[in-house]
This record gives structure tokens, sequence and C-alpha cells, in this order.
């Protein structure tokens, strides 16, 4: 942990004390290896994947069933390399799912809960414990090292993919921003926050194989819904809906983009 | 046309849109569609007086479409528009450059983590160097450190500096900057101290 400030911190003075220039793309790459580096050193995230992982087996609800008939999208109980292929369409729902939502689907189906119950502490407060952002930080870790396959065969996927490029360039409300106007050039940065240029394959592929990740500052494992919900925010949106179709269509433009990339989630994050 | 009935019309405009999509016969106007008919699913919790963010104005819909690089037209037809567009004070352009200090590091303000009625700041140096001592800034825009030192003070800078706050766009068409008068972020008094943080020669910017 100490260690994982530490890097941050001098990241961060790093970054800073290149005054006046403009950071260029090299800073950008070395803050990127400088998060794989940590990724390879004890990541607080592990103990939300052990959580996770009983969480998996354990029965509850009115059916009183465990998740591990769950279909993930390799067939009932894959877990090893479903996350690398995530979102993707599932005939059952009828959606392109990405993993939050499909872990939700699986806990009506399965357990019997209700969607709110499901639902319930989905992003963790300081009070609550999130069950889904254990079940993601596990769930993620089961595919680490398998390469960013998300499939794009189906007509559904094919559709969210065009819809979330759109939604990615859609400017709007009082700022004008849209998540191109942070995120599509490289070397950038807000105040001190290097902003990864997501439309450029190589920062996507390293970005997008790191989510969900543990948020140093917030002390837990985030996923990517609740890292678009909140940039949602700096771009003066209103709060979007968990699972909301913006949310999973600009989830899969960003994984799209980055096929082929490594997977290495849990990442480590500011 | 009173706000919510603006607002439900314009909804459903989108719903109907939404709907229409696969009667709808090229493919781009299909894509916005679609496009239109997530946004209008996806913020039901949302309360009403915030749907009306989703909705674009042309220009917001110009510049998505070129994605930010419109062509000639369109570029000299936004300059044109948003130049009509700019309002200036009746007297004077130059307010006091130590609040516009403090308004340029306000990154307050029009997110729905914010307290309602909060008075927005510029978060101006989210974007940009300006003054020297503050090293915790961003670099999206060019740095304005020694802005007025280049420049003077001359009516015509003061004038482009306003005009720059408060409808980038009159100059820069799909310019990453926010449109702070024209939106209505900022008030005419919170443009004037920022126009005198820039310009000001007792202002650390230009020191
Ligand atoms: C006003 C600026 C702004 C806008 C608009 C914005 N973002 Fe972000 N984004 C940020 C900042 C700041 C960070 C955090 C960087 C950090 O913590 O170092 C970030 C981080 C991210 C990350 C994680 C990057 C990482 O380092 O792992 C993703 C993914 C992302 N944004 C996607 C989006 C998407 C999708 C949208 C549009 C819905 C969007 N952003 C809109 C500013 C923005
Ligand atoms: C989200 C990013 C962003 C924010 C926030 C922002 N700017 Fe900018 N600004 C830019 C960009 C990009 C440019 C260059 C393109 C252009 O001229 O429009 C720019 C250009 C300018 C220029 C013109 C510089 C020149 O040399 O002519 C001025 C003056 C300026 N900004 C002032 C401000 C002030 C004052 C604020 C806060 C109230 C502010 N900006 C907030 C992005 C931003």
């Amino acid at each position: 942990m100490n260690r994982v400030a530490a890097v941050i911190t001098a990241t961060m003075l790093l970054i800073a004390t290149t005054g006046p220039a403009r950071a260029q793309g090299a800073s950008v790459e070395d803050s990127i290896a400088a998060y794989r580096e940590m990724l390879a050193d004890d990541n607080p995230a592990e103990l939300w994947e052990i959580k996770g992982k009983a969480f998996w087996a354990k029965k509850r609800g009115p059916k009183n069933a465990s998740l591990e008939a769950c279909n993930l999208g390799l067939g009932p109980g894959v877990v090893k390399g479903a996350f690398a292929q995530l979102p993707r369409f599932f005939a059952d729902s009828g959606r392109v799912q990405d993993l939050e939502m499909r872990l939700v689907s699986c806990m009506i189906d399965l357990q019997g809960l209700s969607r709110a119950e499901a639902e319930k502490n989905h992003f963790s407060t300081d009070n609550d414990a999130s069950d889904i952002e254990a079940l993601s930080a596990w769930i993620a870790s089961e595919s680490k090292g398998m390469p960013i396959a998300l499939p794009q065969s189906h007509p559904k996927e094919k559709e969210a993919y065009a819809v979330g490029e759109q939604l990615f360039h859609y400017r709007a409300g009082p700022y004008d921003f849209a998540c191109s106007t942070c995120h599509s050039s490289s070397g950038t940065r807000i105040r001190l926050q290097v902003l990864p240029n997501l439309t450029e394959p190589a920062e996507a592929k390293a970005i997008f194989a790191s989510w969900p990740a543990y948020r140093v500052s917030q002390g837990t494992v985030r996923t990517m819904e609740n890292r678009i919900t909140d940039c949602l925010r700096q771009q003066r949106m209103p709060m979007a809906d968990y699972g909301s179709q913006v949310i999973t269509d600009l989830t899969v433009y960003m994984g799209v983009q980055a096929a082929g990339g490594q997977m290495a989630a849990p990442g480590l994050k500011r | 046309m009173n706000p919510i009935r603006k607002l439900s019309l314009v909804l459903a405009v989108i719903a109907v849109a939404g709907c229409a999509a696969p009667q709808v016969g090229s493919e781009a106007s299909s894509l916005d569609a679609r496009t239109a008919a997530a946004l209008a699913s996806s913020f039901t919790g949302a309360p009403p007086e915030w749907l009306q963010r989703l909705v674009q104005d042309d220009v917001q819909a110009q510049c998505s479409t070129a994605r930010g690089r419109p062509s000639g037209d369109v570029a000299g037809a936004i300059v044109l528009s948003q130049q009509a567009a700019l309002k200036y004070p009746d007297s004077g352009l130059m307010g006091d450059w130590k609040n516009g200090e403090k308004i340029a590091q306000s990154g307050v303000g029009l997110q729905f983590s914010d307290k309602p009625g909060t008075v927005p700041g510029g978060n101006c140096y989210a974007c940009h160097q300006i003054a020297k001592a503050e090293i915790a800034h961003g670099t999206i825009g060019p740095s304005l450190l020694g802005y007025g030192k280049l420049r003077g003070q001359s009516e015509a800078i003061q004038k482009y500096t306003y005009g720059k706050i408060y409808n980038a766009q009159a100059y820069v068409p799909c310019s990453l900057m926010p449109r702070f008068g024209h939106k209505g972020i900022l008030n005419e008094q919170q443009m004037k101290d920022l126009t005198a943080l820039l310009l000001d020669p007792a202002s650390p910017v230009n020191q």
C-alpha cells in the first residue's frame, strides 16, 4: 500500500516538474508502464478477489442457489477467459451485457432475487461493501494475460459499437463536452491527471485491460460502470442509470478499440 | 413556449426518432436515431430538468458529426453564428484580477455531485497554465502565462479576451473550450474578473 501510494505520488511529481512544457506522449506511456509495473506487486484488489470467489459459490436468494451455473458467455459456470470477451450479446436476455449486468441477470434468474436486491450497493460506499465489485475483481482476474476479444458478429454487438462510437464524440450539456474532449489526444492532462487517448489503440488496450481497478483514492475496487458514471459527471451530464445502454455501448466501443490488448485487471489506479 | 412543454416536446421527438429508426432511409440518420434512443433510455433516474442537457444545440451537433474538425463551410458558419451571438457588458471589460484568480481555480458547479445552487467556477486551470505559482494545471489548452505582457491591454485585446471567454467558438469553431457566457456558466462580472486576470499588468499572469 505504502509503496503504491509512493509510486503514484512520484509519478504525479514527475508530471508536475515537467512544468509548462506540454506533457509528451512518452510521459503517458511512462505512467502506463508505471501502472503495469505496480500490477505485478501487491494490489489490495486481491482481498476483493478472495471475497468475490467465495461469493460466487455462496447460496442465496429465494432459490437458495449459488452463481456457479451463471453463463458469462462461454457456457454455464465457465469463468476462465469470460471477462476478456465482455460485453457481448446474450440470447436469453436479448441484450448486449457487460459483466455487471450479466451478474445481475444471473442473480435474478438463478437465485430468484429482485432487480433491486441484485443491484443493491452496486457501487460500494464507506458503509456498504459491494458484492458486485468483489465478484468483478475475481472474475476479471480469471482472464489475466488473455487477449481482449469482444465478439462483433451479432448485429446487436455491431450496433453497440457503432452507437458507442457516436456517443464517445457526442458533445452536449452546458460545457459542450464529449468523452472525446478529454480522451482523444495523447499526452494531455486535466490539472495533474494524465488523460488517456482512448481513440488510440495502444492506449485503449492498456486502459481497457486494467479495469476493474483498485482505486487508492477511494480505498475500493471500482468497475468500468463506475468509471464511466464518474466521467459523465465531469462531463456535466445527468447521473446515468446503472447498466444503462449508454454505459454498455461506450464500454463496447472502448473494448473493441482495445482488441488484442492483454487483460491485466484488476488494475491499480490513483 | 414554457420550458416544461418544450422539454416534453424534445423528449417526444427523441422517443419517436428512436422508434422510427429502422424505417429511416440513410444509414447515418438511422445511427443518429439509435444514439438518441440510447440517450433517451439511459437517464431515467435523473431529475427531469436535467434531461435537456442530453439534447444538442446546432453547434454541438455539427461539431460531433465533424468529430471536432468541421469543413470550411461549416466552420465558417459556426464562427459567424457565434460571433453574432456575442454580448459585451455596457461599460468596461476589466474587473478584479484577484477575484479572477479564484474563479479560474474553482472547478465546482453544474455536476450532479454539486449542491444545488452552487455558483459555478471557470475551472480554467483544468486546461491552462495561468499564474506561474500554480503548478497543478492541465494542458488541454495553451499556456496563458504572460498573456497580457505579450499582447498589451488595448481595447481590441480586451474585447477579444472577454469574447473568447464568452464564446470560444466565435473564434475557433468546435474549440474544446466551454462557451462560458453563451451557455450561462459564468456571469458578466466573473468574465470581467477573468479578463483582468489575463490582462492586468498587476496580475501574477503578467509578472
Ligand atoms: C472533463 C473531462 C473528462 C471527460 C469529458 C471524460 N473524462 Fe474520462 N477521465 C477524465 C479524468 C480526469 C480521468 C482520470 C485520470 C486519472 O485519474 O488519472 C478519466 C479517466 C477515464 C478512464 C480510465 C483511465 C485510466 O487511467 O484507467 C476511462 C476508461 C474514461 N475516463 C472514459 C471516459 C468516457 C467513456 C467518457 C465519456 C462518457 C469520458 N471518460 C469523459 C476526464 C474526463
Ligand atoms: C476543457 C478545456 C478548457 C477550459 C476548461 C478552458 N479552456 Fe481556454 N482554451 C482551451 C483550448 C483547447 C484553447 C485553444 C483553442 C481555442 O482557441 O479555442 C483555449 C484557448 C483560450 C484562450 C485563447 C488563447 C489565445 O492565445 O488566443 C483564452 C484567452 C482562454 N482559453 C481562456 C480561458 C479561461 C479564462 C478559461 C476559464 C474561464 C478557460 N480558458 C477554460 C481549452 C479550455
